[in-house]
């Protein structure tokens, strides 16, 4: 067996990074998918691109600027109407700040 | 049966009033009543708003002042746009419940031209995926075979024009997703260039590569379309400012002495002889209608799906941080604190394609990763993009099979890897950012049809166009229909 592409520990670490709660068989799953997908991609090592610019976009682009007109946005009301949990005027949220921090 | 009419056909009826608009709605939702059930192609259907603004199109033709070739046409739109006022889930559990409250660009202008919009139709999960399987509501069926898939993501979109359940319909392609599915389905499928058509309005998928586009019944309805969605879009600032041609206008000029290329590398180990057959009978198709043929290399072309599945990840994993469960759409309750809302929402309302990808690309562009992976795939799309251009700098178009194998049976890929090798030869065009269409070029013994895609130069979609309507004109693959019973 070839040495692992990825590990449990960095599966891990990924999903913390992409704030996604899995389960464990999840995890194992994915560890293998990903194995065997990195594993193809890794065909890519064999072709030499050193000085080869980088493209991000397929058509060159620039900034775009306009005109700094005020124009109105959409309602309040509207945007917030697809909030899982408001108050008022706000999306309400679980408690970011610690109410005291012990120390 | 007006459902069994092109919108042009269909207009060509309403305009001598031996139709109405109202007539034609009705046809298609009673026939997506019977239908749909099987096919499975509509995850939303809009049936009172259908009949009011076809009511309003029968006024017009009535005063004798139509607006234009869609005025009245049923058409039906991927569940991947923002439709004012009508649920968007985008095939995703995380969108569920989500009502836009504006008009993707694209939808906006097809009512302004006066259509008639049925509904939204099924897809893979955040339009990721070769099959529609990736659904969170349903797999949609192909028409042709119902124990086959319709492609995807936009697979929702090719089974409704193959089962005339919509005149036409639009779509997006990232990486293949309205060829792919038009050449299983047997329809007109056409990714226009990037920037072409406003993404404005449109779920995010992979920013760089996402294109709208419609399918169609044949090759005019497919220029009518584009006319319609086509053109700078002030609230897009990756769309072109660059004139749009009037492309049914164009579309008869015909193949005689247009320079086709043959790229040697889309005809390799793996490829379905019978596709092959077929796309070999329809490029000697375009030789006796007077093309000119030359073989080709575009040899970076194995390199490119490698490529994509580094560069598309990457950006949906920034594109989708934004369901985190405050805005909109799912939230999972009970959480500790607000990461753990973040990703106990994101664990339950992302199905396993999207989960997939999101982690393949933050691990791509993760510290110690970025440079081997992301940074490596940019390069090679630099070198696939050079590819086609030193291609097209000896002719005029390109035609090779639009997919390596015909529609396969739902369940059969289980393996991502093998599902993503779907997409080998309609991927390049997204990195490239060019047109590709896929126009049907036969069936399978089995009677599956059979894709043969056209590639075109940045912005030259009237070229594209025109060598399908050539090659259609010479065939009768059109008139086929897929055998349904309620």
């Amino acid at each position: 067996m070839a040495e692992p592409k990825i590990t449990m520990k960095e599966v891990d670490h990924v999903a913390r990074l992409a704030r996604l709660a899995l389960s464990a068989a999840e995890k194992e799953r994915m560890r293998r998918e990903l194995d065997g997908i990195l594993s193809y991609i890794d065909k890519l090592r064999a072709l030499r691109t050193e000085g080869v610019p980088p493209t991000s976009h397929a058509v060159p682009m620039t900034n775009v600027m306009r005109e700094d007109v005020p124009a109105p946005s959409l309602p309040q009301a509207e945007m917030l109407a697809n909030a899982p949990d408001r108050s008022g005027e706000f999306f309400r949220v679980p408690r970011i700040i610690e109410e005291s921090i012990e120390e | 049966m007006l459902t069994d009419l092109t919108i042009h056909e269909l207009g060509a009826r309403f305009r001598r009033g031996d139709a109405t608009p109202t007539q034609a709605a009705r046809e298609y939702l009673a026939r997506i009543a019977a239908l749909d059930p099987t096919v499975k192609a509509y995850l939303t259907v809009t049936g009172d708003a259908a009949l009011a603004r076809a009511a309003e199109a029968d006024a017009r033709f009535k005063s004798g002042a139509p607006l234009g070739p869609l005025d009245g046409v049923p058409l039906g739109v991927k569940d991947v746009f923002c439709t004012r006022g009508v649920r968007t889930t985008c095939g995703s559990k995380i969108l569920e419940g989500f009502v836009p409250p504006y008009d993707a660009t694209v939808v906006a202008r097809l009512l302004g031209a006066g259509a008639v919009i049925l509904g939204k139709l099924n897809m893979d999960e955040f339009a990721m995926g070769s099959s529609t399987e990736n659904s969170a509501y349903f797999t949609t069926r192909n028409p042709w075979d119902l124990s086959r898939v319709p492609g995807g993501s936009s697979g929702g979109s090719a089974a409704a024009v193959a089962a005339d359940l919509a005149a036409a319909t639009l779509g997006t392609d990232t990486g293949g997703s309205i060829r792919q599915p038009a050449a299983f389905c047997g329809n007109v499928g056409l990714k226009p260039t990037y920037g072409r058509v406003s993404r404005f309005g449109l779920v995010a998928f992979a920013s760089s590569l996402d294109q709208v586009g419609p399918f169609a019944k044949d090759v005019l309805d497919a220029a009518l379309m584009l006319q319609a969605i086509a053109g700078h879009d002030p609230l897009d600032s990756t769309s072109a400012a660059i004139p749009v041609p009037d492309y049914a206008a164009e579309l008869g000029l015909g193949v005689q002495g247009l320079k086709v290329g043959i790229p040697a590398e889309y005809f390799i180990e793996g490829l379905d002889a019978e596709v092959e057959a077929a796309v070999r009978a329809a490029i000697e198709t375009l030789k006796g209608l007077g093309a000119k043929t030359e073989s080709i290399s575009l040899p970076h072309t194995e390199y490119g799906l490698a490529a994509y599945y580094l560069i598309a990840p990457a950006e949906c994993s920034s594109n989708l941080a934004r369901y985190d469960g405050v805005k909109y759409g799912l939230r999972v309750p009970g959480a500790r604190d607000l990461i753990d809302m973040y990703s106990r929402t994101r664990g339950v309302g992302f199905g396993a394609e999207v989960k997939r990808r999101v982690m393949l690309g933050t691990y791509a562009l993760s510290a110690g990763y970025y440079d081997a992976y992301y940074g490596k795939a940019q390069k090679v799309r630099t070198l696939v993009q050079r590819d086609f251009q030193k291609a097209f700098e000896r002719v005029d178009v390109i035609v090779a099979p639009t997919t390596p194998s015909v529609a396969f049976k739902i369940g059969e890929k289980e393996d991502p890897l093998s599902m993503y090798l779907n997409d080998v030869f309609t991927i390049p065009v997204n990195l490239a950012g060019l047109p590709g269409l896929s126009v049907p070029a036969g069936f399978t013994k089995a009677g599956l049809p059979i894709g043969l895609q056209v590639i075109g130069k940045a912005f030259d979609e009237a070229m594209l166009l025109r060598t399908a309507r050539a090659y259609e004109a010479a065939t009768t693959w059109r008139e086929r229909k897929p055998e349904l019973a309620a």
